[in-house]
């Protein structure tokens, strides 16, 4: 913000950001949703390297145990621990969410930045691809996808392992979630790209990028450092959005065998687990069902929230 | 009108075209082939299969020779992964299984949603405005691959007329159909509400009640027509979902449908079957698509003019 700084300012302007954090305080839910997210997050990665018990340890005699002082949530078909069991698997799922998120606003901003601001022949050229790849099924194509790029990252997989010597559990585990998490990107990013165009192309005719035009700044100095920092509410409430169903569509795959395999674990493969030991022990669908459902629900609210407190225009009522 | 509805078919004819062609050129480039997995086979027995699914061609004349049989005669090959069966037998076979669990998903989604949204909407800010919607955000974040097994073993097991998987009475459509609708319902509520609150609160509507028109008269003859415009949009992408839905409740209940046969086709990277069943979905989704158009143009006079 560039105000000139008089000595003392009469009346502390608030910016649009402490504003829309006043209004997403009022809202409860969405601060639920907040928190939840937040102890999700620090269950998941922080407090799991607290917990002694191994995840992987096999206990032959000691399966389907109930809840216990050294099981908080019982063990599996195996004797393994579930609670660690659901923490590693919350980590594989976020990370998967988290990482094609980031991926596909990297990709929407970029190219729907460039079709907003060049407009013309190109910019329809552009969407009309969009258009047409939004118009596929978006599950089959992200299976047919990741099991393309599989193969090429499996190759740098085993280079990687006999060549450089890097540690082969290692690698492994991240061969199989890379073209998860790529696929998913590789379709994923084209309502994020329609969002940004749109906001560009409003933009870019705006006071603001006249003046900076007229500096003689370049295109690309008025695109990302003029024209995006303005659209950043949108995109920051289509990515909080955007979360919750990369980690349905991650479950859904997993779920169906196409997705996270072993030894890597996701919430999906673990509800998968626990569907097929239905009969004989249903806490190994429930928790981890509880646990997945839950952190969606919070993603959802927070992201309404968030829509209703930085797009005041949206906002109902 | 002609004019759009041609224009709206060749560009859902160039995307299928484009996805099929991704298919063919995925699967190919995935290493192996479809009779890898076999127990070791005689290499003069391999040569007989590759000879007899056409493999030894090019792939560019596979692919045009797969194309023109498809679009002259209908027919989509052999698949390899299940010997001897053509991939016609197993769409047509497949497909009225799907197809009824796929309306009756869409049936629920409707029934449910359209009257709940509805309702909470009259009751805006009201406890049963809040708690449909509550009720509503459940029903997105708790999947079909939760809510499937747990109807498997809450009601399947209690209710002696209903199994918990199969498809032989009718039935068992009941609790898939429940599973695959009721994500959908939710959006199709919150959609609802989303729309009736916003035709509710115009001018027109005020009119309507100042000249004395009765209530349910208005809600259902004035305020649900319009109300209504963002639900049947959603209705393009709701057939997605349930399509893309069937390969998780399919794998549950153990139907037999176009979603059970997807994935297999994937696993065992069937050359044929792929493509035949990703030429139909495509087909299929551009005329859900191609309807959800015409009626949102039939509902919506603005749309009509332009």
């Amino acid at each position: 913000m560039s105000e000139n700084e008089i000595e003392e300012p009469l009346e502390k302007g608030t910016s649009l950001w402490k504003d829309a954090w006043l209004r997403l305080r009022k809202n409860k839910m969405a601060m639920i949703g907040l928190w939840v997210v937040i102890f999700i997050f620090l269950t998941c990665f922080v407090f799991r390297w607290f917990l002694p018990q191994d995840p992987n340890a096999v206990a032959l005699g000691n399966e389907f145990a109930p809840p216990s002082a050294q099981h908080w949530l019982g063990t599996d078909q195996l004797g393994r621990d579930m609670l660690t069991r659901i923490l590693d698997g919350g980590q594989i799922s976020l990370l998967v969410a988290i990482a094609a998120t980031c991926l596909t606003v990297s990709i929407g901003i970029i190219y729907g930045g460039i079709s907003g601001y060049v407009g013309g022949r190109a910019d329809g050229v552009m969407m009309r691809i969009v258009d047409g790849l939004l118009a596929m099924p978006f599950l089959i194509v992200v299976i047919l996808f990741r099991e393309l790029i599989e193969v090429r990252v499996d190759l740098i997989g085993k280079f990687l392992t006999s060549e450089w010597g890097w540690d082969k559990d290692f690698v492994r585990r991240f061969s199989n979630i890379i073209p998860l998490l790529l696929a998913i990107a590789a379709f994923g990013w084209l309502t994020m790209s329609r969002i940004v165009r749109t906001q560009t192309a409003a933009l870019k005719s705006g006071e603001f990028a006249e003046a900076a035009r007229s500096l003689g700044l370049s295109h690309f100095r008025i695109l990302f450092r003029h024209i995006l920092p303005n659209m950043l509410g949108p995109v920051i409430i289509y990515a909080t959005l955007t979360i919750p169903s990369f980690i349905l569509y991650e479950a859904t795959l997993s779920f169906i065998g196409l997705g996270v395999e072993p030894p890597n674990s996701s919430w999906g493969v673990l509800i998968k687990e626990g569907a097929n030991y239905l009969e004989s022990n249903v806490s190994m669908l429930i928790f981890p069902a509880v646990v997945f459902s839950v952190t969606l629900f919070a993603f959802n609210f927070l992201g309404d929230g968030l829509r209703d407190a930085l797009d005041p225009k949206a906002a109902k009522d | 009108m002609l004019r759009f509805i041609f224009s709206r078919f060749l560009q859902t004819a160039l995307v299928v075209f484009c996805l099929v062609s991704f298919t063919h050129v995925t699967i190919r480039m995935i290493p192996g082939n479809p009779f890898a997995d076999e127990k070791a086979m005689q290499p003069h027995l391999r040569e007989r299969v590759a000879e007899a699914f056409g493999l030894n061609e090019s792939f560019g004349n596979q692919f045009v020779s797969w194309w023109s049989n498809v679009l002259t005669k209908g027919d989509f090959g052999l698949s390899t992964s299940l010997f001897g069966r053509s991939v016609n037998e197993i769409l047509t076979s497949a497909f009225p299984v799907s197809l009824t669990l796929g309306l009756g998903a869409m049936f629920i989604a409707l029934m449910v949603g359209i009257p709940s949204g509805v309702i909470a909407s009259l009751r805006h800010n009201g406890w049963i405005d809040y708690g449909s919607m509550i009720l509503a955000m459940v029903g997105i974040c708790i999947p079909a691959f939760v809510l499937g097994p747990l109807f498997q073993l809450w009601i399947a097991r209690n209710v002696s007329w209903l199994s918990s998987a199969g498809w032989e009475r009718p039935a068992d459509i009941l609790l898939p159909a429940l599973t695959l609708g009721l994500a959908v319902a939710a959006y199709v509520a919150r959609l609802t509400r989303g729309g009736m609150l916003e035709v509710l609160s115009q001018d027109y509507i005020r009119t309507a009640r100042a000249k004395g028109v009765p209530g349910h008269t208005i809600i259902l003859r004035h305020a649900l027509r319009p109300a209504l415009l963002p639900v049947v949009t959603y209705l393009g992408p709701a057939f997605a979902a349930v399509i893309t839905g069937s390969f998780v409740v399919e794998t549950i209940f153990q139907i037999p449908g176009l979603g059970q046969h997807f994935v297999t086709a994937v696993t065992s990277k069937d050359y044929f079957l792929l493509p035949g069943l990703v030429l139909f979905y495509g087909c299929l989704m551009g005329i859900a698509n191609l309807i959800v158009d015409i009626v949102l143009t039939i509902l919506n006079p603005r749309l009509r003019e332009a």
